[in-house]
């Protein structure tokens, strides 16, 4: 900066006053994007630390829901993600139990911890969706469940003495599970996306994918995208959600190779080559589940759990979140006046 | 500690270990802020210290001591280390304790630190609401400069800390503090910490809940407030250039921990503490504040009968009283509207009356003229016809007499 701008700036800068509320306080002053490497270190860099340490105390959170006509291995495929039993297997309806009447809501938690790293796991599984003669409106229930989680949040966000850590039940990302029938989506699948995935993220996923061969799965994917794009269904990484130009490349490169992936889940483990590898065992050949050309389970493992894991939180709280809450907002006609301002403006008006 | 949750044992590598990984590049992408309000009488050394600090001029001007009143000068950078970005906003107190009459002295700070809680509490209370690109402007620190007079705090500090410490993270600072002599410095600090704990002001504690850091923050905590010096100008020491004073008997230098406490609050503030202070602010004293802020506003979470009350029901409470009340307004003022009216047409009623009585006043006059100017027309109209009945009479009477003498009587016509 030379001498003149900083003259000129002194004068500004004098007859600043401290502002009123609701403005910003910093004087509108360019930015010098001073490179504090030239000047010396600092040490601002080391707040990624004290930030990293900070999350690894507190923990994190995460809530996936799986939806998909009973039979398609939902369970397994969720316990092959996580190596772990996080969720039960139905053995099927025996003759005892009865099928229930509409859809059942089942969220089971679990703590499990890798690397320093713990995390609250909660699988929430729905039995009965699309198992029933009649299906209208099976989506409903979920539905439900998921706004009552959002609404249970904005219940403690708006309390006035709230709690530190807000306990997130919301469902962060929803495994659609598509029947491998290798011709089309079914009406229902249509219908269930159609209305959830403006609520949720939604990430549909080809089940038991060892009954198709590599040409039939690459036409039913392709089948499946082009369907899913006439009837305007947006799933997860949604395009308008993309940040920069780096997350639209990548995640276009997702959405119009990779998804919907085609999976195979297993919890048994086979000798392959000297090596343990988690599959399923048929007469024709050991199925290898994290083998990239068996299946794509690893892609949505890596997807789901290494790169966008935070992600979908994220588009959760900041995006589905928000349009509830505004929706709940304004259903009741809004906030009230807030300070004395408004008030006076409103009598000035009568 | 697992909130009942049952601990399940994984049986191969899943991968969510990378999540704070994830979650870090997140907040690397949004960046990050940082807000450091400096309180102090002016010639503390508040500029040169913050200058020091963040190893660059930031160009702040000298002010003069002849403020009329205490003012706050905020200032924003765009700072940049290896891949973090630092919006770093500096707020920095003009006129402080140069007044005669210091009783003002502090509420403009106060005021600015709840200014920016209320901004950003508006947004978070929004309808739509975009908080998560949001650039927090809430005080994260106060460097509060104490005078290096080596004998106790002054009431303007004491009174001024006791009105922040609910509001803001203090960090006392004894500036220039080269002016003061080693063990009279450790009396100072002893004095001032004391001080400050008898008036029960609360400052800030380097948290030490997190072994690898809880050692090093409980050692800093014993030398608190910080003696610093600070300098943007280099002098060479062995054959290295430091940031140092020069004094005729001898060189104070900046980063040597002998000499002051610079090194130990850099490391405290930026090194260590930095998210710390940032959380505190958020949890702590923004939390205080929305929570006093709504209640002043009328809401509760339990109504008096102590059933939770949801915010819901609180502003739709708010708002119907709000609706009674402008109701009752509107009322009154249409009566008062309606009263007026009356009043006027009173007014212009009778002003009409008097106009209608002066009209017919004047009606009365002009019809007694026309009357009196009809009598004068008939009296000329008489006065007219007898002389015309005169003229003829008389006329008669010369044809009478031109017949009986002709010529005399032509002569007479050719005269006449």
């Amino acid at each position: 900066p030379c001498a003149g701008p900083v003259e000129s700036k002194n004068e500004a800068a004098m007859s600043e006053l401290v502002p009123e509320p609701r403005q910003k306080p910093a004087v509108p002053m360019k930015p010098m994007g001073i490179n504090a490497n030239l000047l010396g270190y600092i040490g601002i860099d080391t707040i990624i630390e004290q930030m990293r340490k900070k999350t690894m105390k507190t923990g994190f959170d995460f809530n996936i829901m799986v939806v998909g006509q009973s039979g398609l291995g939902k369970s397994t495929l969720v316990n092959t993600l996580f190596k772990s039993q996080v969720s039960r297997k139905s053995s099927g309806w025996n003759r005892e139990e009865k099928i229930p009447k509409t859809v059942e809501i089942k969220a089971i938690g679990h703590v499990i911890e890798e690397g320093g790293v713990k995390m609250k796991l909660t699988v929430i599984d729905t039995p009965g969706f699309g198992d029933q003669i009649n299906n209208e409106n099976c989506w409903e229930p979920i539905e439900k469940y998921i706004n009552e989680q959002y609404e249970k949040f904005l219940k403690e966000e708006v309390n006035i003495a709230r709690k530190k850590r807000i306990p997130d039940t919301r469902v962060h990302c929803c495994l659609y599970f598509i029947s491998p029938t290798g011709h089309s989506l079914r009406p229902l699948d249509l219908e269930f996306m159609k209305h959830l995935s403006k609520v949720v993220n939604i990430i549909p996923v080809i089940a038991k994918a060892d009954t198709m061969t590599l040409e039939e799965k690459t036409e039913f994917k392709q089948r499946v995208r082009k369907e899913l794009e006439v009837n305007g269904i947006e799933f997860y990484p949604q395009k308008e959600f993309d940040e920069d130009l780096e997350d639209k490349t990548e995640n276009d490169k997702i959405r119009q190779d990779s998804m919907p992936f085609a999976v195979v889940g297993s919890d048994k483990e086979y000798q392959v080559n000297g090596k343990r590898v988690l599959g399923r065992k048929t007469p024709w050949g050991i199925i290898e589940v994290e083998n990239l050309t068996h299946c794509e389970f690893a892609l949505l493992r890596d997807f789901v759990i290494r790169t966008h894991l935070q992600d979908l939180k994220e588009v959760t709280h900041n995006i589905h979140y928000e349009t509830y809450r505004a929706k709940r907002l304004n259903d009741n006609g809004g906030l009230p006046p807030m300070t004395a301002e408004t008030e006076e403006s409103h009598e000035s008006n009568l | 500690q697992n909130d009942g949750y049952r601990s399940l044992p994984l049986f191969g590598h899943v991968g969510f270990d990378s999540l704070p990984d994830q979650l870090v590049n997140k907040c690397i992408k949004q960046g990050f802020s940082f807000n450091i309000l400096c309180i102090g009488e002016t010639g503390t050394g508040k500029s040169t210290l913050i200058d020091s600090l963040f190893n660059t001029t930031f160009d702040d001007p000298v002010s003069t001591h002849f403020q009329p009143n205490v003012r706050l000068r905020a200032r924003t950078y765009d700072l940049q280390e290896s891949n973090v970005h630092l919006k770093l906003t500096i707020v920095n107190t003009v006129g402080f304790g140069d007044q005669i009459n210091k009783e003002e002295s502090y509420q403009p700070i106060v005021d600015y630190i709840d200014a920016q809680f209320e901004a950003y509490l508006q947004e978070e209370l929004k309808i739509k609401r975009s908080l998560h690109s949001y650039h927090d402007t809430r005080i994260h620190v106060c460097l509060y400069f104490i005078s290096p007079t080596g004998h106790s705090l002054k009431t303007l500090d004491l009174l001024t800390m006791k009105s922040l410490d609910s509001k803001v993270n203090i960090i006392p600072i004894i500036g220039k503090a080269d002016s003061i002599s080693k063990t009279e410095l450790q009396r100072f600090k002893v004095k001032l910490m004391s001080e400050l704990v008898t008036n029960g002001v609360q400052i800030y504690q380097f948290p030490t809940d997190d072994e690898t850091v809880s050692k090093i923050n409980a050692i800093m905590n014993g030398h608190l407030p910080f003696a610093v010096v600070g300098s943007t100008e280099e002098v060479k020491v062995g054959n290295k250039m430091v940031k140092a004073r020069q004094y005729p008997w001898g060189i104070v230098q900046v980063e040597n921990e002998n000499h002051c406490d610079f090194v130990k609050l850099r490391e405290m503030l930026i090194c260590t503490n930095m998210e710390d202070l940032r959380e505190q602010t958020h949890a702590r004293h923004y939390e205080l504040y929305r929570r006093c802020r709504l209640e002043e506003m009328g809401f509760r979470d339990t109504s008096p009968e102590n059933k939770p009350v949801s915010l819901q029901e609180a502003y739709e409470a708010k708002r119907h009283e709000f609706y009674v009340e402008m109701q009752r307004k509107e009322e009154e003022m249409r009566q008062v509207f309606v009263q007026r009216v009356k009043e006027k047409e009173t007014i212009l009623k009778e002003a009409e009356q008097e106009i209608q009585a002066r009209f017919e006043h004047l009606r009365r006059l002009h019809q007694e003229e026309r009357l009196k100017l009809e009598r004068n027309r008939r009296s000329l109209e008489d006065e007219m016809a007898s002389f015309i009945k005169k003229k003829a009479a008389a006329e008669l009477l010369q044809t009478q007499t031109l017949l009986s003498t002709p010529m005399s009587l032509k002569k007479d016509k050719d005269r006449k």
